[in-house]
């Protein structure tokens, strides 16, 4: 398996209005590599929702997309306070978003669906107090 | 129907089109972002009353025709910057929301 691309990218936590840099600068990648739309939506998509997620519970954290011919790995890692109950933050709908999150439009518990969704496999590694670290993966 | 053509109709002004040749093949309406971006489709017209900048991304990433702003809800100056940057296509309407998706189902 050959790596064609790695991208590192900080996610800062400290400015929300600004999540979706290292998302849209995925999708502008992707595009020049000539991969379908399709593919390239999905991969965006599933990213900004982990990157917001970052931002919103863990105060930031960095993720890191790997590109083979075979596969888009995207992971994100975080140090926040990790997720109590993996299952329950499954559901469509289940969020412990904060209010002033869900005025703007988030937190409407669809985000690690959306990012279950849209990718092939996804793992959740988190521990309480230590971190999150998600891994997602899209096959060409 | 093109972006420009939506735009040129009665109720509909632009307030960004960076891309007016694109094609809208669709409508969705929502303001939780990622519901839309869960449900939304590519080339789908989006059409809310949500107007805070982290549209810009969202609908850049759903990969949608443009953003429709209902009941001609104003974005601010700094979101108006980032579309133009971003070449968000970006128009309101005086219509609600249902009144748009009516009107859009009859013209696209």
């Amino acid at each position: 398996m050959s790596e064609l691309l790695n991208f590192h990218f900080d996610v800062d936590g400290s400015d929300f209005t600004s999540a979706g840099q290292a998302s849209i600068q995925i999708k502008k990648s992707l595009r020049r590599l000539g991969i379908s739309p399709e593919i390239i939506r999905r991969v965006s998509i599933a990213m900004y929702e982990g990157e917001i997620n970052m931002v919103i519970h863990a105060s930031g954290g960095v993720a890191d997309v790997n590109v083979t011919e075979e596969a888009i790995t995207i992971i994100l890692a975080d140090k926040g306070p990790g997720i109590k109950d993996i299952e329950k933050a499954m559901m469509e709908g289940y969020s412990t978003a904060p209010d002033n999150i869900r005025s703007l439009g988030f937190g409407a518990g669809m985000g690690l669906p959306n990012m279950k969704r849209y990718t092939d496999y996804m793992d959740i590694k988190s521990e309480v107090g230590i971190g999150t670290t998600i891994t997602m993966k899209v096959m060409l | 129907m093109t972006v420009n053509e939506l735009s040129k109709l009665d109720n509909f002004t632009a307030v960004n089109i960076s891309d007016g040749e694109r094609k809208i093949n669709g409508v969705y309406c929502g303001d939780l972002l990622s519901w839309v971006m869960g449900r939304a489709e590519a080339d789908d017209a989006w059409i809310t009353i949500m107007s805070n900048v982290n549209i810009i991304a969202v609908a850049s990433l759903s990969d949608v025709s443009c953003i429709i702003l209902s009941e001609n809800v104003e974005i601010d100056d700094e979101t108006a910057k980032i579309a133009l940057q971003k070449q968000i296509n970006i128009l309101k309407t005086s219509l609600t929301t249902y009144e748009a998706s009516v009107f859009l189902s009859k013209v696209i």
